[in-house]
């Protein structure tokens, strides 16, 4: 592996080097340069990637634990797949993970939008405060999920006093981590207050693509506020926010660092993510072959979506 | 056009309007950077203040945190107290006030020097295999450039877990298992898709003339490339470098399931600082605010190229 991707590129270093090279490199064609720069590139995505995606559509027809590499590996056919579509408890963490990509983004989609309208009105001093409002979705989602823990913390943590501050409610009365109820709803607010802004952001360079013109003639029209909003804001915008969403909705599908250190699936499997449940079942249980064909059918949605993205990233390109 | 008034402008916001959403947006950021802010004053709290309730804002500063995060320290007999020469420094103190003394530097400096080391080295190689790459699809006529654009974007998409499977035993099977290597080779492919994209979109922007004039002044095109576009795309490959950087950085789900010791990087590490009876906060606070400092200022740096960065490219504003 390491020779297919050294070698295109010492090749590019050399010709960048070397004088009497260069003289003899005078008549590289540009169509050489092209894949002398593009190559090593490709091979390392198929080395990393692509090899390794194979090796795992491989092994999902099979029975193989990777921590027992004596057991005679056998071929399985299809029952990893099919014992995945019909496993309840799958079901019950793709609903998991539904909930939480559902609402988490509801409530950035609300947010961020608002916050990029009122951030458009460019108000004084609208810069700096809109960089202190990204700084949450800069930093590590699994350094976020840890510090959480301890704003979470039941009776001298940080969101249970200031829930206790503005409604009375006692602080030692509830546990956002540990509750059932309320569980699923830690992950959702934690990711809402990272990503908010990322949706804000692109809503905001959604709005400043509108061009003056179109509502200086919704004015001349006569066209109330918020028939302006409905017919030009909101359409102008939409391919913006539907990369945000797209985006984020591919996140939040494989969601696995915040998650997984913040409440790390619990209490129970209450808010375990398909991505812990496929890291459970690979590095914890050692089900190599059950957990590739799971991999595998994650590939399949999340290419699925990528694909959707990528045509809706061009179109704005094109703006 | 006609100038018009500003009180008649539609495009330009009424001063009220203005002040209310001012006053809405700065609530927001006030709330949002709350949590930041709590973690930073933890990493200067003591133990018992860090934990206590009702919570306290300011307490007695102390950087018993700091101190706990990059030392080890032992709790000893009073006897063996008593026999000790006199405290040197401030961390041994702290810990002699806590009947403790100190047994040696913590694992803190080696996985921040992993973090460093894998960081910067899969950043050089993305950034560099990025740069050729996309000069090469912003300035050739390559066969099936889309598909291979797409391509290269789409394993940005790959779920972490699921590609962490067959690398695990890729990487077992070459030694590669908690190596600098087999980090920064990995970080570099997930780091390269960005890349590309990034920096074709800011070599798309550097007009061809510069180029064309050189090749006419007899430069190869080797040449050209490396002197007429590469000093004009540096604003691009150093914002490229600090996205790339940012993500190795901030990388979780690999570095935990692939590395345990020699090449851990901070992020797997932090959750496990542990002092006596459950997580010492104020060290964890100190390790989160010095994780986390150096990602703030770059994120001030780069807030202009950040829309670009989050987008691929695409949205240049």
């Amino acid at each position: 592996m390491n020779a297919s991707v050294d070698t295109p590129e010492t090749t590019a270093v050399r010709v960048t080097s070397g004088a009497a090279r260069r003289i003899r490199l005078r008549g590289l064609s540009d169509r050489s340069i092209a894949w002398l720069f593009i190559t090593p590139t490709i091979a390392l995505l198929l080395a990393i990637n692509i090899f390794p995606l194979i090796w795992t559509i491989q092994m999902s027809f099979t029975n193989y634990k990777a921590n027992m590499g004596w057991l005679r590996i056998k071929n399985v056919g299809i029952a990893n797949y099919s014992d995945i579509l019909g496993d309840p408890d799958l079901w019950a963490g793709m609903q998991t993970t539904a909930h939480f990509v559902f609402w988490s983004i509801l409530l950035e989609v609300v947010l961020g939008f608002a916050l990029a309208l009122l951030v458009n009105h460019k108000f004084r001093g609208h810069s700096f405060w809109t960089t202190v409002i990204l700084l949450p979705m800069m930093l590590s989602p699994a350094v976020v999920g840890n510090f959480w823990t301890f704003l979470y913390q039941p009776q001298v943590g940080l969101f249970n006093y200031l829930v206790n501050f503005f409604s009375g409610i006692p602080p030692s009365s509830f546990q956002m981590i540990g509750d059932v109820q309320l569980a699923p709803w830690t992950i959702v607010l934690v990711d809402t207050w990272m990503w908010t802004p990322y949706v804000m952001l692109i809503c905001l360079a959604g709005l400043r693509s509108i061009p003056d013109s179109i509502y200086e003639a919704a004015e001349v029209d006569r066209a109330s506020a918020w028939r302006t909003f409905w017919s030009v804001t909101l359409p102008m915008v939409m391919p913006f926010l539907m990369l945000a969403v797209l985006f984020r909705a591919i996140e939040n599908f494989k969601m696995f660092d915040m998650v997984n250190l913040l409440t790390n699936g619990g209490p129970g499997s209450l808010t375990e993510t398909v991505s812990i449940t496929l890291k459970r079942a690979a590095f914890e249980k050692w089900h190599t072959g059950w957990s590739s064909a799971l991999a595998i059918i994650l590939f399949v949605a999340v290419f699925g979506a990528a694909n959707i993205y990528i045509k809706v990233l061009n179109k704005v390109r094109q703006r | 056009m006609i100038p018009t008034s500003t009180a008649h402008s539609v495009v330009e916001a009424s001063a009220p309007t203005k002040w209310i959403s001012g006053a809405i947006v700065v609530a927001y950021a006030l709330v949002t950077i709350t949590p930041l802010l709590w973690i930073f004053l933890t990493s200067f709290k003591t133990p018992a203040d860090a934990i206590a309730y009702p919570p306290k804002v300011f307490s007695e500063a102390s950087l018993e945190g700091y101190c706990n995060l990059f030392t080890i320290h032992t709790r000893q007999t009073p006897e063996f107290m008593a026999t000790l020469p006199p405290p040197d420094g401030y961390c041994a103190r702290i810990a002699r006030e806590r009947d403790m003394v100190i047994a040696g530097p913590s694992k803190t400096p080696g996985r921040l020097m992993n973090s460093l080391v894998i960081g910067f080295g899969s950043t050089f190689l993305a950034v560099f295999l990025g740069t050729l790459a996309a000069y090469a699809f912003s300035r050739f006529r390559v066969p099936i450039k889309d598909d291979l654009l797409f391509f290269i974007l789409s394993t940005r998409f790959m779920p972490p877990i699921a590609v962490a499977i067959p690398i695990y035993l890729m990487f077992r099977q070459l030694g590669l298992l908690d190596s600098y290597l087999g980090m920064i080779l990995l970080y570099t492919a997930v780091n390269v898709s960005l890349a590309v994209w990034l920096l074709k979109g800011f070599i798309d922007e550097i007009p061809r003339e510069y180029e064309e004039a050189a090749l006419v002044d007899g430069y190869t095109r080797l040449q050209a490339f490396w002197k007429t576009v590469l000093p004009q795309a540096t604003t691009g490959i150093a914002a490229t470098a600090v996205f790339c950087l940012i993500f190795s950085w901030n990388e979780y789900a690999f570095a935990v399931l692939l590395t345990s010791g020699d090449a851990q990087t901070m992020p797997p590490f932090i959750p496990f600082i542990i002092g006596e009876g459950g997580q010492d906060w104020p060290a964890v606070a100190a390790a989160t605010t010095l994780f986390v400092i150096p990602i703030l200022v770059f994120t001030v740096l780069l807030r202009r190229q950040l829309l670009r960065g989050i987008t691929f490219g695409a949205v240049r504003k």
